[in-house]
């Protein structure tokens, strides 16, 4: 039976999508059996992430208004056997899918899967409300911003108010060089002003950007931090235990190793 | 501010300005504006000092925050010959 996980942010633009590509694609090569699901009805991108913008041809939508069956929206990973998505509509809105749409879909799909993952849209509006309905657990994801870490705390008011039990918190693109200085919040200010309990921490890390220009969730690349963070996250998520460290900042030497490296490869 | 700059030299870093904003906004946020708080706290005490002398100087009350709930916790001082 498959556990749903959403992800959620409450503020748009903090790593929702990048998150669910990276944990999903993580599990899977972890051998789990993994479907991910965008619910960003009308504003999808969790395709674009995963590399698989060009294979869609039915949506969530059309399942839950019976154009297609489960299956046929359901787009097989490129690398991974056991890894699916069902992309959201993108010529529709939020009011396309119920809450309830969403428990059915989740009911289908439980038997076949280890993991169902769900790409929430940013906001706390019907989007929300879909994504949250079927879930079994909750991940919150942050940055270590002002903005990020207001709009969390609401959600976090709201995913209990749906009864959906504490969530977990991700802490993503954490700048270690800038929590040293202090000029960012560090992992234990965030912690004491959320006060949920941490699923871990992600670093700030270029590899995101190239590899999402490239279609290729960043955890395939065993060199990336943040791929390295992802993977920890995701053998958390199946019960291993996992220690939750802080990033280990580059040092100069390896900064330099690094930027030779792209200048040669570029 | 003013604790912020006596505690972190002439300027304080902008980790912990944003630490208090965010602290002081999220009190509004989560619905226990200072407003609220100081109602509160005037009718806990008038509740209280129908029974015993509360020693005003000594009260405090605030929202803490914890893994499953908020708290409002009140400190309140009485005096100990004041057993009516």
């Amino acid at each position: 039976m498959a556990r749903v996980i959403t992800i959620t942010s409450g503020k748009g633009g903090v790593g929702k999508t990048t998150a669910t590509a990276n944990l999903g694609t993580a599990l899977a090569m972890l051998g789990q059996r993994v479907v991910a699901i965008d619910v960003d009805i009308g504003l999808r991108n969790l395709d674009i992430v995963m590399g698989l913008e060009n294979r869609i041809v039915y949506d969530l939508v059309d399942v839950v208004e019976g154009r297609c069956r489960l299956r046929q929206a359901m787009i097989k990973d490129k690398r991974l056997p056991d890894l699916y998505l069902i992309p959201a509509a993108q010529t529709r809105d939020k009011t396309a899918v119920s809450p309830a749409d969403m428990v059915e879909v989740c009911r289908q799909l439980r038997g076949e899967f280890d993991f169902i993952l769900i790409d929430s849209p940013a906001g706390i509006e019907q989007g929300f409300k879909n994504a949250v309905a079927g879930a079994d657990q909750v991940v919150i994801i942050t940055t270590p911003e002002v903005s990020a870490v207001r709009d969390a705390d609401r959600i976090i008011g709201l995913v209990e108010a749906e009864e959906k039990g504490v969530p977990q918190l991700v802490i993503n693109r954490l700048n270690m060089a800038l929590v040293r200085r202090g000029e960012m919040l560090s992992v234990e200010d965030v912690g004491e002003i959320l006060a949920i309990p941490l699923l871990g921490i992600v670093p700030e890390d270029d590899h995101i950007l190239i590899s999402t220009n490239r279609g290729v969730p960043v955890v395939l690349e065993n060199r990336s931090p943040a791929g390295q963070a992802f993977m920890r996250i995701a053998r958390r998520l199946m019960g291993e235990d996992v220690p939750i460290t802080l990033p280990e900042e580059p040092s100069l030497l390896g900064r330099l190793i690094r930027w030779v490296g792209r200048q040669s490869s570029a | 501010m003013e604790a912020m700059r006596k505690l972190f030299g002439r300027r304080p870093k902008s980790s912990a300005i944003a630490k208090e904003r965010l602290q002081l906004v999220l009190v509004h946020d989560r619905g226990f504006s200072p407003q609220l708080l100081e109602t509160l706290k005037s009718e806990i005490i008038a509740v209280i000092s129908k029974y015993v002398e509360v020693d005003d100087n000594g009260i405090e009350v605030h929202i803490t925050r914890s893994e499953r709930q908020d708290r409002l916790v009140a400190n309140i001082p009485v005096r100990r010959t004041a057993l009516r």
